[in-house]
């Protein structure tokens, strides 16, 4: 029986039937925009997607994908994704967290879910700011900034969520940034077709508690110059014609050289970028450039593979069904020793 | 060579008690499993430290192990024992104030050195008075081992860790038990030297008996006349792992298993773990609130999910427990009850959680409350537990403790046709043109349980307030009302299919003693001995501690005084005061330790004699 073709899938598939209850101008409109219009591109039916968020501004997203959703507790949505991709591997599992859902009262399962490598993408919008609760300052706050919980300043040192993720051992790490549409699809692509535990962070502004935060790279103007975009092969240039600039590595640590127009870069040294290094030290570099003194990288910065949690634990059930046979009941009770009694 | 005399006795209670690392509940699992072969209905009753080797020959590092076996019907490891092996000092120190008057007492008279005695605490040679007080019995264990083991390529250190089996082999002389599967484990177990070894300590234990002047009389204990069936021995934590791995044969559905090691309930994480044939998924979190929450994720996609923990794990995966009453899903969280709070003394027993499995979250949260009465018990408790939860989409709470989940009975081995078999059923694409995830069985009041990669049944759950029917996100205060008022009701329509409260004895009276959980061997005994007594006295024990059965307002009602033996603070006696406005009189021993048969029997006698 020849099967009938599924009907292509549009963006219009994906949208849920909820009001969006964002703040006007909130980057997560966007994110969402380009969520639902990469989903149909997948190949994916639809009733294998799933979202699951824990709680914050983000964590809002399952509500408004027309796909099975979750909407767990605070902090705890990559253990959720762990019980139902481990339940059933077909689905492709999407968790949706913020910097303080995620690295700051998730901080431990965000940990254990990357390092297990399950077959999920983990999509961390980092807007820096407590945004549900009314802008406290995050994990990801920079030092010193002012909120109604730090009147006089932060003095929590910031964590950097690619940094985090590398420590975790994530084998497909990514950065990409809320408004910059083409970007931030391709990079979801790119996490989809992953095997293993995918994590993107996306730079998003919170108009309301921290307007403007990555201004200098959500802005078009300024982005050439601010972010240093990867692509696999690609030497690590940034600038725009007449001021092009590149990163190559100086007693193993980045610098910054000119370049001049017709300037071959990978001859003046500059640093070819390489996903798949094995070795996480040059992602790890990577992670370290940060604005001023450094454009930002945004693409993906790690693709490495390993085996997967769902799919070992697959073979585990598969290999004991196959030496000792399927379990009956009735022998497990019976094991051991037994006795009669008439 | 004199022949022996053979004395036949109708119930024996013995201890073993040495350092942790003296395989004392290892000697004492093996005389179990001999003692079950030889048709004695028993009662076991590990007890160890929290430490795994506390340092050696201080009271910090004492393990026993007490079995209680007759041929007639028991129902608790018993008081007082007639028997403790004690392998030092200070396991003679920390348990001979258990033993019965002028009952006997095995040393290992080589461990009794002035060091070893001061290691201990005493301050003087306790034997002569000992020996005033007990029967008491010293044999050169040491040497004896290791005369027996003469020849072998083992280690002094080797050799000295056999002498367990040596005494094992005595006792299984002393009380005529077959050795067959001890035998046959230790074949199974060890290679070489070892297996040699331990054999041959365990047949020279055995012929020492024989041969010394020491023992001039041996015991028979004849069969106990129980129903007829295969038996077994099971542990409470057994049952709990193998009634895990039924659900997922009886509901013809694959089970998940979120966990995080915590003492006493880890052992069924293992034990589950060792049946990925029969398709179980186990999940070691990172931590408890993960192991909850990766359940749910499971139950969510539509396994049979099932988390498990002791104590202070419980109480931190209760806002995971609260999310999955407000997502309604089917889940069950087994709590294996130690005494606390805090870390507490997590090897030692408590039913403190009861209040809150019941209350523990925040808000309105109800969720059915389920207790074992006894280590097989638990198989068929678990098995309910899962029904309930699929039936009427709902997290369940098994309150299982830590004296269940090591004590040993022999259990009658169910016939698989008898256990109920109901495959689950999920929502199904056909029904995409109507279907709405809080839609309503008018019956239970359940949702429909639609998993992730059915077509059309695209959905969205969580933790916010929600309207019915629909799911959609609302605030609306009388909304509110409604959906509080609608999972209470569901719960309470739990005990329109869970059985009525029977009462064993009179049905009305003056004394009806009402328990919960792992109490119900110590209330039953102390019952029977109040009847021998010639007196009246009903007992009734909940199984169904939320709701509660129907009948059980009409019940309590009809007795002159309820008296509710509970280890805790009147837990139980507080829920049922506050529910049915009755004067319930609480019992409490909060000692990390079970009650004893004679602590019930007391309070029992003193309020018949008030009456009389
Ligand atoms: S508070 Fe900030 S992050 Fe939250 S919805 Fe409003 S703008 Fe977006």
């Amino acid at each position: 029986m020849a099967a009938e073709a599924a009907p292509k899938l549009t963006r219009k598939d994906f949208v849920a039937d909820q009001d969006v209850r964002w703040c006007p101008g909130c980057g997560d409109y966007s994110i969402l925009a380009n969520v639902q219009r990469v989903m149909p591109e997948l190949g994916v039916p639809r009733e294998n997607i799933v979202f699951i968020s824990g709680i914050g501004c983000s964590s809002r997203f399952p509500y408004y994908m027309n796909t099975y959703g979750f909407h767990t507790i605070h902090g705890r949505a990559p253990a959720f994704a762990t019980g139902a991709k481990t339940a059933n591997p077909d689905l492709s599992v999407w968790v949706v967290t913020g910097d303080g859902d995620g690295l700051s009262i998730g901080g431990n399962h965000l940990l254990h879910t990357i390092r297990r490598n399950l077959d999920i993408q983990i999509l961390l919008f980092n807007n820096r700011v407590y945004g549900l609760t009314k802008g406290q300052y995050s994990p990801t706050s920079e030092l010193g900034m002012k909120t109604k919980s730090s009147p006089f300043g932060s003095i929590d040192h910031p964590i950097d969520p690619i940094s985090f993720a590398l420590g975790c051992g994530a084998t497909f790490v990514a950065r990409t940034i809320d408004v910059d549409a083409p970007h931030l699809q391709q990079v979801l692509r790119r996490a989809h077709q992953h095997k293993g535990t995918s994590f993107v962070e996306i730079l998003q502004n919170c108009p309301v508690f921290n307007d403007g935060v990555f201004s200098e790279v959500e802005d078009r103007k300024t982005r050439s110059e601010s972010a240093l975009v990867l692509e696999q092969g690609q030497p690590l240039t940034f600038g725009s014609a007449g001021s092009l600039k590149g990163i190559v590595m100086q007693n193993g640590l980045p610098q910054i050289i000119e370049l001049a127009d017709d300037d071959d870069p990978v001859e003046r040294g500059v640093v070819v970028h390489d996903e798949r290094q094995e070795m996480p030290s040059y992602a790890s570099a990577l992670a370290t450039l940060k604005r001023p003194d450094f454009p930002v990288p945004v693409g993906v910065i790690r693709e490495v593979e390993k085996p997967c949690y769902e799919e070992m634990l697959v073979d585990q059930v598969n290999a004991a069904t196959e030496q000792n046979g399927r379990g009956d009941l009735r022998d497990l009770l019976n094991s051991g020793d037994t006795w009669e009694v008439s | 060579m004199t022949t022996k005399s053979i004395l036949k006795i109708d119930d024996v209670a013995i201890r073993f008690a040495g350092d942790s690392g003296d395989g004392m509940q290892l000697t004492g699992t093996k005389f179990t499993d001999e003692t079950a072969l030889a048709g004695n209905d028993l009662s076991t009753y590990p007890d160890f430290p929290a430490e795994i080797r506390a340092p050696a020959g201080t009271m910090a590092g004492v393990s026993g192990y007490q079995i209680h076996f007759s041929s007639k019907d028991i129902h608790t490891p018993a008081d007082k024992v007639d028997l403790l092996v004690a392998f030092n000092p200070a396991a003679l120190r920390a348990n001979v104030a258990d033993v019965r008057s002028q009952g006997m007492v095995i040393i290992n008279g080589e461990a009794f050195t002035k060091k070893a005695l001061v290691r201990a605490g005493y301050a003087e040679d306790p034997l002569p008075d000992l020996a005033t007080r007990f029967n008491l019995v010293e044999i050169p264990l040491t040497s004896l081992n290791r005369e027996a083991l003469q020849g072998l390529a083992l280690s002094q250190r080797e050799v000295d860790r056999c002498k367990n089996f040596f005494a094992l082999g005595l006792l299984c002389w002393l009380y005529q038990r077959p050795m067959k599967a001890t035998e046959r484990w230790l074949n199974g177990k060890f290679k070489g030297d070892v297996r040699e070894g331990n054999l041959r300590t365990l047949r020279s234990g055995h012929a020492f008996g024989e041969t010394t002047e020491l023992f001039p009389t041996h015991y028979s204990i004849p069969s106990a006349k129980i129903e007829a069936g295969t038996y077994r021995n099971i542990t409470g934590n057994t049952a709990l792992a193998w009634g895990i791995v039924a659900a997922g044969e009886q509901m013809n559905n694959p089970v998940f298993l979120g966990a995080y090691p915590i003492t006493p309930a880890s052992e069924v994480l293992h034990e589950v773990a060792r049946h990925r044939n029969f398709g179980v998924k186990t999940f070691q979190a990172e931590d408890e609130i993960a192991a909850a929450s990766a359940t749910i994720g499971a139950a969510f996609a539509g396994q049979l999910a099932v988390t498990i923990s002791s104590g202070p794990g419980f109480i931190l995966k209760q806002e995971a427990i609260g999310l999955a009453v407000m997502v309604e899903l089917p889940l069950v969280a087994i709590n294996v009850q130690r005494a606390g709070p805090a870390t507490g003394s997590p090897t030692k027993t408590e039913q403190g959680d009861l209040l809150a499995a019941i209350f523990g979250r925040h808000s309105q949260s109800p969720v059915p409350v389920l207790a074992p009465a006894s280590p097989g018990d638990c198989f068929h408790t678990v098995l309910e537990a899962f029904k309930i939860a699929v039936d009427f989409m709902t997290p369940v709470v098994v309150l299982s403790d830590g004296y269940l989940a090591n004590s040993a009975e022999p259990w009658q081995i169910p016939d698989i046709k008898s256990l109920p078999r109901k495959p689950v059923s999920f929502a199904k694409a056909d029904d995409a043109d109507n279907f709405q995830p809080y839609s309503r069985n008018s019956e239970t009041l359940a949702r429909p349980w639609a998993i992730p990669g059915t077509p059309g049944l695209e959905h969205r759950i969580g933790g916010l307030t929600k309207e019915d029917i629909s799911g959609n996100i609302v605030y609306g205060p009388e909304n509110h009302q409604h959906m509080v008022n609608l999972r209470a009701e569901k719960i309470a329509r739990i005990a329109t299919v869970i059985p009525p409260i029977e009462v064993e004895g009179p049905d009305s009276g003056a004394l009806l003693v009402i328990g919960w959980g792992g109490t119900r061997g110590a209330i039953t005994a102390a019952i029977e001995e109040t009847r021998e007594k010639g007196r009246e006295v009903s007992q009734a024990h909940l199984r169904h501690l939320n709701p509660f059965p129907s009948n059980l307002g009409d019940v309590l009602k009809r007795f002159d005084n309820i008296l509710c033996p509970e280890l805790n603070e009147g837990q139980l006696s507080m829920l049922l005061r506050s529910r049915y406005l009755v004067d319930v009189q609480p019992f409490s021993k909060i000692a990390g330790q079970p009650f004893k048969v004679s602590e019930i029997f007391e309070r029992i006698d003193t309020i018949l004699n008030q009456k009389d």
